[in-house]
């Protein structure tokens, strides 16, 4: 049972990758956004948020928030796609396939978080001019950062997906899922700054934690870190190891009823 | 892999399935022997798509059982979906991988050693023509060599069934006939059972067996000839230099009630048609023309179930698709 689990996964993950590899323009364009953001909207708050604290730059507060976006975007785009591959056909191929169809949930999730993890990492090339100095040790730190909270945003995309079967359903999921947890990832504005009825939203989003994260390894040593983190490092990566394990559990199930 | 050679493949028993107050299917019961060609032919709508996605595990039945290559589709789906190959009524190919890539996946799908498979997809993309666009993108492919792409695959991973539903449709005619070359091709060649659907005549009567569906009901099942015998009678067509001497004569001598019309004496043949041929030639002087004419797999569908089968409209989804297609087609150029 275990090998064609894992067989069927390794698939699924390859098939993404693979179309990924040959997309090189999807690449680019993912990264038109995050620089539209970063230059426009980076440049226009800063002069608003001119906080009085020595060492505080609104653009680099923003940037892990821009990557967070990133990661959010691309991974939620990727496990969506499942909603495709049902209306053309071929998610059925796997179907009659003599592997167990949870597989394809668990595959999916790591295809999804592969692409954006390349994405994110991609992003942080951009480090030097919102100035941020990264050490190695920071990049490897934030990769499996990165790679955690794609894991939690492809699973919920994947678990939403199985239950969405139409084009309709995926314009659904791009207004009242992806839109909220940006607005609400703590990328422009500190949870500790948001109004007291926001904070819980706020609280209950995966990206959140993501972007706090990031924060945490971007900002370390910085005197600035208690102004900009909310949670401590552990603290985040629990919250989104618990969330990734459940919605991932939840998608493997939903996808054992998918017909 | 066959199990039990000779005993009935697919043996299907009292098969039931109802989507909330459709009733898909209703009692199916039937066999499919190791080795044949069986053909499903029924309208839109009949059940045949339901049918075979049960067959495949990928439908629940309602109530009945299904077992194939002695195992059970609802308790032994594993074993089930590894005897078997599938060609779905709507493609499912990933037009964004090549022809190679979709292969590999899917033998991967299936536990296939790396060697084996490699042999194997050579040997099979020849088999349907696609061996010089193994490494082209499946995007760039017409309808008919998505089709034969997807019966390559289907064959892969040497399953003793291969479904194919509906294979040529949505395909232009010349198209049509290739495919089918193609599978008659493959059956010679792999010596698969090949259980298939369609809704053209012309098709079925190629099959070993053909079962003719109409509202989820197994209206008749039989060799096409013997179908043919059974539901409509041969018919004599005769043109004679005096018919009312010509009618006369059939009236007495072979107790045959003719029909005339103008000058053209049709008569019903209670058995055989072209055993009568000789003996109208030989009772008849001045006959100018004879012929038989034979029944058709349609006249037997018109006899059986009152209706004429016929190209319903396509289905919106059916018309989205075709519109996806040539939309692909078109970015390719
Ligand atoms: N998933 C479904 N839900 C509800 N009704 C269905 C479903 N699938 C098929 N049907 C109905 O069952 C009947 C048989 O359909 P189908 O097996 O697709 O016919 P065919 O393949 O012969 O054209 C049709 O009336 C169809 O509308
Ligand atoms: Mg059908």
């Amino acid at each position: 049972m275990l090998k064609p689990f894992c067989v069927c996964v390794y698939v699924i993950w390859l098939r993404e990758i693979r179309k990924f590899a040959r997309e090189r323009t999807r690449l680019f364009a993912m990264l038109g956004q995050p620089l539209l953001y970063l230059l426009i909207m980076g440049q226009g708050l800063r002069a608003i948020f001119s906080i009085d604290i020595p060492g505080f730059d609104y653009l680099s507060f923003m940037y892990p928030g821009i990557i967070g976006m990133t990661i959010l975007f691309t991974a939620m785009f990727a496990s969506v796609s499942i909603i495709w591959d049902r209306e053309f056909g071929v998610l059925k191929e796997v179907l009659v396939a003599p592997v167990p169809r949870s597989a394809i949930a668990v595959g999916k999730a790591l295809g999804g978080s592969t692409t954006a993890v390349i994405q994110g990492t991609i992003l942080l090339l951009l480090a030097p001019f919102v100035g941020i100095s990264l050490t190695l040790v920071a990049v490897l730190q934030l990769i499996p950062l990165m790679f955690l909270l794609a894991f939690a945003i492809t699973s919920l995309g994947v678990l939403v997906a199985a239950r969405t079967e139409t084009m309709e359903g995926f314009h659904m999921i791009m207004n009242f899922i992806i839109m909220p947890l940006f607005m609400l990832s703590g990328a422009f504005f500190p949870i500790g700054s948001a109004p007291e009825w926001m904070q819980p939203l706020m609280k209950a989003n995966p990206v959140a934690y993501g972007v706090d994260a990031f924060r945490n390894i971007f900002f370390a040593g910085s005197e600035v870190l208690d102004f900009i983190v909310y949670y401590p490092l552990y603290y985040d990566v629990l919250v989104l190891v618990a969330f990734s394990t459940v919605t991932v559990l939840l998608g493997m199930q939903a996808f054992r009823k998918v017909d | 892999m066959v199990k039990g050679e000779g005993l009935a493949l697919i043996e299907v028993k009292n098969l039931h399935k109802t989507y909330k107050s459709i009733a898909a299917v209703s009692d199916l019961s039937f066999s499919v022997d190791s080795g044949e060609f069986f053909g499903f032919l029924g309208p839109n709508g009949a059940g045949k798509t339901t049918t075979i996605k049960i067959l495949a595990t990928l439908v629940r039945p309602t109530s009945g059982t299904v077992t194939l290559n002695g195992y059970d589709v609802v308790r032994q789906a594993t074993d089930v979906r590894r005897s078997i190959g599938m060609v779905f009524q709507d493609p499912s190919l990933d037009e964004r991988l090549t022809a190679v890539e979709n292969m590999e996946l899917h033998g991967m799908l299936y536990g296939m050693q790396r060697g084996l498979m490699k042999a194997e997809i050579t040997k099979l993309l020849e088999l349907v023509d696609l061996g010089d666009r193994r490494n082209d993108m499946v995007r760039s492919f017409s309808g008919g060599m998505k089709r034969r792409l997807e019966i390559a695959r289907g064959l892969l991973h040497q399953p003793p069934v291969l479904f194919l539903d509906e294979p040529t449709v949505g395909l232009d005619p010349q198209t049509r006939k290739h495919i089918w070359d193609y599978i008659s091709e493959v059956r010679k060649s792999r010596g698969a059972t090949i259980f298939l659907t369609t809704h053209y005549m012309e098709e079925a009567e190629g099959c070993h067996r053909v079962g003719i569906i109409d509202h989820g009901r197994l209206v008749a099942i039989d060799t096409p000839s013997a179908l043919k015998k059974s539901a409509v009678k041969d018919v004599l067509t005769l043109r004679t230099s005096d018919p009312a001497v010509a009618v006369a004569i059939i009236r007495d001598e072979l107790g045959i009630e003719p029909d005339l019309d103008g000058e053209t004496i049709t008569l019903t043949a209670p058995d055989d048609g072209e055993s009568y041929l000789a003996r109208l030639v030989a009772l008849i002087p001045g006959i100018t023309a004879i012929g038989v004419n034979r029944p058709t797999l349609e006249d037997v569908f018109l006899k059986l179930t009152g209706r004429d089968i016929r190209d319903e409209p396509v289905s919106a989804l059916d018309r989205m698709r075709t519109r996806h297609r040539s939309v692909s087609r078109r970015g390719k150029h």
